[in-house]
């Protein structure tokens, strides 16, 4: 609980004036983002316009940005891509984080070191070289392209870990007495008691890897393997802006599954990006 | 009978240090087991490219020739002679330095309002931080069209209240505060909702001991408990979006590529387009480095004043 005061009411009311005004420069993106895809292009550029269409036109943009490129496949190539990459990151982060965290061994502290230096890097370092190697592996303009330079999240262990470390030896030492392998009780004991923590890291992967645009846009040409991102950019350039309702259309297309989980699950992503934030 | 028992309890810890012994031993490879994919991937996916990059930086390698040679610190000097590097790193300061604190105040501001009282707290925290989810990319080209000089929104709301709007993606003197505009709107939620975590964690007892020593107003509260509680969730929001806006890249990309006359060049713009569309590699990795120090700079500036702080 935190402190609430009861507000005069002068003050109640500039709280809402204040924050209504500034909730719609936040929606008005958004609104006009969904509007402009309902309309035909005599009311996108026009010096009169109105939030709603005269003439409805919704169904001449969405099928045309079903239709001009392979939209819904960017969005299956997006749910591949970042399913694959918090899949992966979740295997191999976890054991090290529960090794960090629960077991005793040499070069505990360096490796936990090398973690924390690697969170400092940001993405975009390695790009060149990760391009230069996967150039010669002939694998550019792949899944395994978009998906490998992903496989490792050290914010993932380093948040895992912390979790692992409240965790209570006793439940671990009575798991080992009832015989439990070190790796059962990982999977059947740590990940079932770190749910928060996973959720947080969850969103925090999907999130950053459904909007990268920087790494796809180097790494990919061909439109088989384009993620949202990438694809509407493309799409965009193509039209050269002459087909306006279109490309709302599509960016209203790619922006739905996200902003749908984050309404339908509010709480989690502000718990999770509030959480990975404040451990970082 | 005691001569056997102290033997026994002999036998008995010998027993007990090899079983630990042994268990140590397993534990190590356990660990060592459960470690080594990470370590694996980490050091082909980070440690091993940050390597290359320094060592590519000191190379004229254009991506693909057969032959590279070593030149020192020529990338460097060149880097230093160029116009277009200086003004992307200005630039970049300059975008980093404004929305890092508009971002910062609105933040702060929207999260002791919206705290302040439980009506419609659920609605604001969820609108302000739509931003932080959606596809930056998309937004951006929104804005396109919110910010088009004739059609667009802002200057036909401007035009109502007399004011003639500017062409702002394309001319020199806007374009890179209009960016820094999006940016704002962009990182604004996630300020906010850490702000929202700090405010919460404040104990109510602090409040009414303020106010029995006579601190009434709205802002001497804010002075005297808010403020100062806030302290290491406000450092914190600082740097992250310190780190965050150095990288950029997305709306320049879409919306300017650097221009009208590299009036909105920054430095993640500037390296790809030397290491990615010139493919320039070596000239590339040398402005990477750069990148890198300047992040590392910002993280370095943390530790130093949570250094300070401590010291209180």
């Amino acid at each position: 609980m935190s402190y609430v005061r009861k507000l005069s009411p002068l003050a109640v009311s500039v709280r809402h004036v204040l924050l209504m005004t500034g909730a719609a420069v936040m929606l008005i993106p958004f609104i006009w983002m969904v509007s402009l895809s309902l309309k035909p292009p005599q009311e996108i550029f026009t010096i009169n316009p109105s939030l709603f269409p005269k003439v409805w036109y919704a169904w001449e943009n969405y099928s045309l940005a079903f239709k001009a490129q392979p939209l819904l496949r960017y969005v299956l190539n997006g749910v591949i891509v970042t399913l694959t990459i918090f899949t992966v990151q979740v295997l191999v982060a976890v054991p090290c984080a529960y090794a960090l965290a629960k077991l005793d061994f040499r070069g505990k502290g360096l490796l936990f070191s090398l973690v924390l230096f690697c969170l400092l890097i940001p993405p975009q370092v390695p790009a060149i070289p990760l391009y230069i190697a996967f150039w010669k592996l002939r694998i550019l303009n792949s899944y395994a392209a978009l998906i490998l330079p992903f496989t490792i999240s050290v914010l993932g262990i380093f948040l895992m870990r912390q979790f692992f470390k409240m965790v209570p030896d006793d439940l671990i030492d009575a798991a080992r007495l009832d015989g439990m392998g070190e790796f059962t009780i990982v999977w059947r004991i740590m990940i079932p008691n770190a749910v928060p923590a996973l959720v947080a890291f969850g969103i925090f992967s999907v999130i950053a890897h459904w909007n990268d645009f920087f790494w796809p846009l180097i790494a990919i040409q061909d439109h088989q393997f384009m993620t949202p991102p990438l694809g509407i950019m493309t799409f965009r350039n193509d039209e050269a802006g002459n087909e306006y309702g279109a490309i709302m259309a599509a960016a209203v297309v790619i922006c739905l599954p996200l902003i749908m989980a984050f309404l339908l699950a509010q709480r989690r992503f502000i718990e999770g990006i509030t959480f990975t934030g404040l451990k970082r | 009978m005691s001569k056997e028992t102290e033997l026994t309890s002999e036998d008995l810890s010998k027993q007990r240090q090899s079983f630990i012994r042994a268990r140590k031993l397993s534990v190590s490879y356990l660990a060592y087991s459960m470690s080594t994919p990470a370590l694996v991937l980490i050091m082909l996916v980070l440690i091993f490219p940050v390597l290359a990059v320094f060592g590519l930086s000191f190379t004229d390698w254009l991506f693909g020739a057969k032959h590279l040679n070593f030149i020192g610190i020529k990338n460097y000097a060149q880097m230093l002679g160029d116009r277009v590097f200086w003004k992307s790193l200005s630039n970049t300061l300059i975008y980093v330095g404004t929305v890092v604190p508009g971002s910062f105040i609105i933040g702060l501001v929207v999260a002791i309002l919206i705290q302040s009282s439980t009506s419609l707290r659920g609605f604001y925290r969820a609108v302000y931080f739509l931003p932080v989810v959606a596809s930056l990319l998309a937004m951006a080209i929104v804005w396109e069209i919110l910010l088009h000089p004739t059609v667009g929104l802002l200057n036909l709301f401007l035009k109502n209240i007399g004011i003639t709007g500017r062409d702002w993606l394309n001319e020199s003197s806007t374009v890179l505060m209009a960016l820094a505009g999006i940016g704002i709107w962009q990182m604004s939620g996630f300020s906010m909702v850490l702000f929202l975590s700090g405010l919460v964690g404040i104990p109510i007892e602090l409040y009414e001991a303020a106010e029995i020593d006579g601190a009434d107003s709205a802002w001497d509260r804010f002075r005297t408990v808010t403020w100062p509680m806030l302290g290491p969730v406000s450092l914190f929001v600082l740097v992250i979006s310190a780190i965050r806006s150095s990288q950029v890249f997305d709306t320049v990309k879409v919306l300017t590529r650097g221009g009208p006359n590299k009036a909105s060049e920054v430095l993640l713009h500037t390296m790809y387009t030397e290491g990615f569309a010139f493919m320039r590699s070596g000239y590339g990795s040398a402005i990477t480095m750069v990148f890198l120090v300047f992040i590392l700079g910002i993280a370095l500036a943390q530790m130093k004043l949570l250094e300070k702080r401590t010291h209180y």
